[in-house]
């Protein structure tokens, strides 16, 4: 399988101060990679930063993302290299609905115009695996909407939008048992609708349930502590991150 | 979107004659009681008119500046007589018209025939004919709808006119209110009969087109009881004049269990000085609503007044201004609760951004006799950059404990977290602010009629464009 994504020596601070200490990540094709790690361990930082985050800076290392080094790219350029991110508290834009924002979304990342006739079959089809009321599409993007609501709008963009890598910072944080199950279906259908690859940030593991997962990450410090299987996501689940957090951090 | 039309070829002969005045006539600076007499007679205004003008003109004379706002020490008032005359512009080449303005005509997909008359070329185009149908529909409804000089000739409504025109914005107002009396020309007056409820909104977009007039335009709108009128002011196109005051007048008078909605989109061209006076008066159960979007202009006092003077009498106050580079745009409204259960809603944006000022100003009086009333006053601005100003100077007089009032002010900045969102998603950053502006602005947008509402969101991509990035 190739490369997708390599992450070698990355370094991000936000004002002023480091959060991620060097951080190496390959991610293949059509791969799942799970991040887990405690509170402030640098884990949404590492989502922000491969999506251009102006909120932080890269002090070191470098991004390449299908071939193309990306480090130094705006946000609008990555998307173009179909990179997605699904946002913790996705933001609420008022004057555009959601389905006239997610059109234009679409032509800009995929550089094709499409017919709104075209564009309302590929969104109907999208609602239905999230089980999401048509009338959404005519609403303000995410303005009103639920917590709930706001991640399933999500993960339609990300359905809607098919990425080559889809990076998930707790998408499934705040939702309802019954919620988690539609979203996660819904990133269950990206998986087999486009064979993308997935970088899901999580405590949760109700969210992997329905999905194979090849590699897990454990990130504490701005470090990563741990690299391995599934099987880690079981271990961290049963015994905790206190063993990978280093002496004297706390 | 609008009907725009295009001519084929403007044959300027048939307009020449109009223009062929010697530049002799043309007066020398400081206006006289000789100057005002002779633009009277030019007019012929019936003899009330004439003394109006003159008992202005010593008004004017009289008054002081303003001192209060933004600066308008850059407007030559001694010169102000060259200004009085609008055919100079008229008359002005296409040529002459500066780059930026022609730029923005073109970007707003406005055609060459109408962009000549919108800068003032003179031009006179296929709008017409849309006008004329317009007017066959009024006409049919009872509706007056005419430019104020014929009408004043017109013994039907002479006597209305003089009975209502300057009566809400006397001429000792203040010192532009004056000046508008002295000088005034050109404008519209409409006239709806009780029980009438026109659908179709009334657009001063073509009269002013057709007549090139617009700098001392008069608006006197009087709509009876029970009736319904949406008059919509203005363009979304940059209107262009070398001479660079703007000092109309608007009037409305609202009667009971009526209301009168009242759109404007301005954009003058950013030489221009824009003080302009409008008021509204209530009746018993009607409502005035004002809708108000201030693009253009150097320097701006715009502060639309309504006095509820009846009982249940309503206003609403919809606006948003957007100042860029070198723009000090003062806007706001004023509201007078004048009678019992009266009440009032203001809802304001303002957009600053390359270095402009916008200032808020709002004016709330409740009188003793308005118990029960209510009134709400809600702004917002946004600032796109740290160069740029945005100021809020709210005033409320409360003058009876019988009543409910509120007052709620947010101004910021954009969010860096927005803008990265959207351009996760594929937006380029000064899309992404583009839309965030416009989202700002929607509680103006959605309150215009669809073509103005497009036309309002170019201009704000417009406006976008060239200061970011």
């Amino acid at each position: 399988m190739s490369e997708l994504l390599k992450i070698t020596g990355l370094r991000v601070s936000a004002e002023e101060k480091e959060i991620l200490h060097g951080v190496d990540l390959t991610i293949n094709e059509g791969e799942t990679h799970v991040i887990m790690g405690p509170n402030g361990a640098g884990k949404s930082t590492l989502g922000a930063a491969i999506m251009g985050s102006p909120e932080y800076t890269i002090t070191g290392g470098s991004i390449i993302f299908d071939g193309a080094d990306i480090t130094g790219e705006t946000p609008d350029k990555r998307a173009r290299h179909r990179i997605f991110l699904s946002f913790q508290n996705p933001i609420e834009i008022p004057g555009i609905t959601l389905s006239s924002f997610l059109r234009s979304a679409y032509e800009q990342v995929t550089g094709e115009r499409v017919k709104l006739f075209e564009f309302k079959k590929v969104l109907g089809a999208a609602m239905d695996v999230l089980q999401m009321d048509k009338a959404y599409a005519d609403r303000e993007l995410n303005v009103g909407f639920s917590g709930g609501e706001k991640k399933k709008a999500e993960i339609l963009q990300l359905l809607v939008l098919r990425p080559k890598l889809a990076i998930l910072d707790e998408t499934d944080s705040g939702l309802d048992v019954d919620a988690v199950k539609t979203v996660s279906a819904g990133i269950k259908a990206y998986k087999e609708q486009t064979g993308g690859s997935l970088l899901i940030i999580t405590h949760n593991t109700k969210i992997l349930e329905a999905l194979t997962v090849d590699k897990t990450h454990i990130i504490a410090d701005g470090r990563l502590a741990a690299e391995g299987g599934a099987e880690l996501i079981d271990e961290v689940t049963e015994n905790g991150f206190d063993k990978y957090i280093p002496r004297g951090a706390v | 979107m609008k009907e725009k039309t295009q001519v084929a070829d403007i044959d300027r002969s048939l307009y020449d004659f109009r223009y062929d005045e010697d530049e002799s006539s043309f007066l020398d600076c400081g206006i006289t009681p000789e100057i005002i007499r002779e633009i009277s007679a030019e007019k012929g205004d019936p003899e009330w008119m004439t003394e109006f003008r003159l008992h202005s003109l010593e008004i004017y004379n009289r008054l002081k500046m303003p001192d209060w706002g933004p600066d308008i020490s850059g407007l030559n008032i001694d010169n102000i007589v060259a200004y009085i005359r609008p055919k100079k512009g008229m008359q002005s080449d296409w040529n002459e018209v500066p780059d930026d303005i022609k730029e923005t005509f073109e970007k707003l997909g406005i055609p060459q025939a109408e962009r000549e008359s919108l800068a003032g070329v003179g031009a006179q185009y296929d709008s017409e004919l849309v006008y004329h149908n317009v007017r066959k529909e009024v006409a049919e409804s009872g509706v007056v709808y005419t430019d104020l000089e014929s009408a004043m000739h017109d013994e039907r409504y002479a006597g209305m006119i003089k009975s209502h025109f300057m009566k809400l914005v006397p001429p000792t107002d203040h010192k532009f209110a004056a000046l508008h009396g002295a000088v005034w020309s050109g404008g519209s007056f409409v006239y709806v009969p009780s029980g009438v409820k026109l659908e179709i909104p009334l657009q001063s977009y073509f009269r002013l087109n057709a007549k090139g007039a617009g700098q001392f335009e008069h608006t006197l709108i009087i709509v009876e009881d029970n009736a319904y009128l949406h008059f919509i002011e203005g363009c979304s196109a940059p209107k262009y004049y070398e001479a660079s005051l703007h000092a109309g007048c608007v009037e409305l008078y609202v009667g009971n269990n009526s209301t009168l909605r009242y759109s404007t989109i301005e954009n003058w061209s950013k030489n221009m000085y824009n003080l302009n006076t409008k008021r509204a008066v209530v009746g018993e159960n009607g409502k005035v609503e004002w809708v108000s979007g201030s693009f253009g202009s150097h320097v701006s006092y715009l502060y639309p007044m309504s006095i509820l003077n009846g009982r249940k009498a309503r206003a609403e106050f919809t606006g948003i201004t957007f100042a860029g580079e070198g723009q000090n745009l003062d806007t706001g409204a004023k509201i007078v609760h004048n009678a019992p259960e009266t009440s009032s809603y203001m809802n304001t944006r303002s957009i600053s951004k390359s270095g402009g000022i916008s200032t808020f100003r709002s004016a709330v009086t409740i009188n003793e006799n308005a118990v029960g009333s209510k009134s709400a006053v809600s702004c917002e601005s946004l600032m796109l950059d740290s160069i740029s100003r945005s100021d809020t100077i709210p005033s409320m007089v409360v003058k009876t404990d019988k009543a409910d009032v509120g007052h709620e002010a947010r101004i910021g900045r954009i969010s860096d977290e927005a803008v990265f969102y959207l351009m996760s998603r594929g937006l380029d950053e000064n899309a992404a602010k583009a839309l965030i502006v416009s989202g700002f602005a929607d509680n103006v947008s959605k309150e215009l009629p669809l073509e103005y509402a497009v036309e309002m969101n170019n201009l704000i991509n417009l406006e976008m464009k060239g200061s970011i990035g």
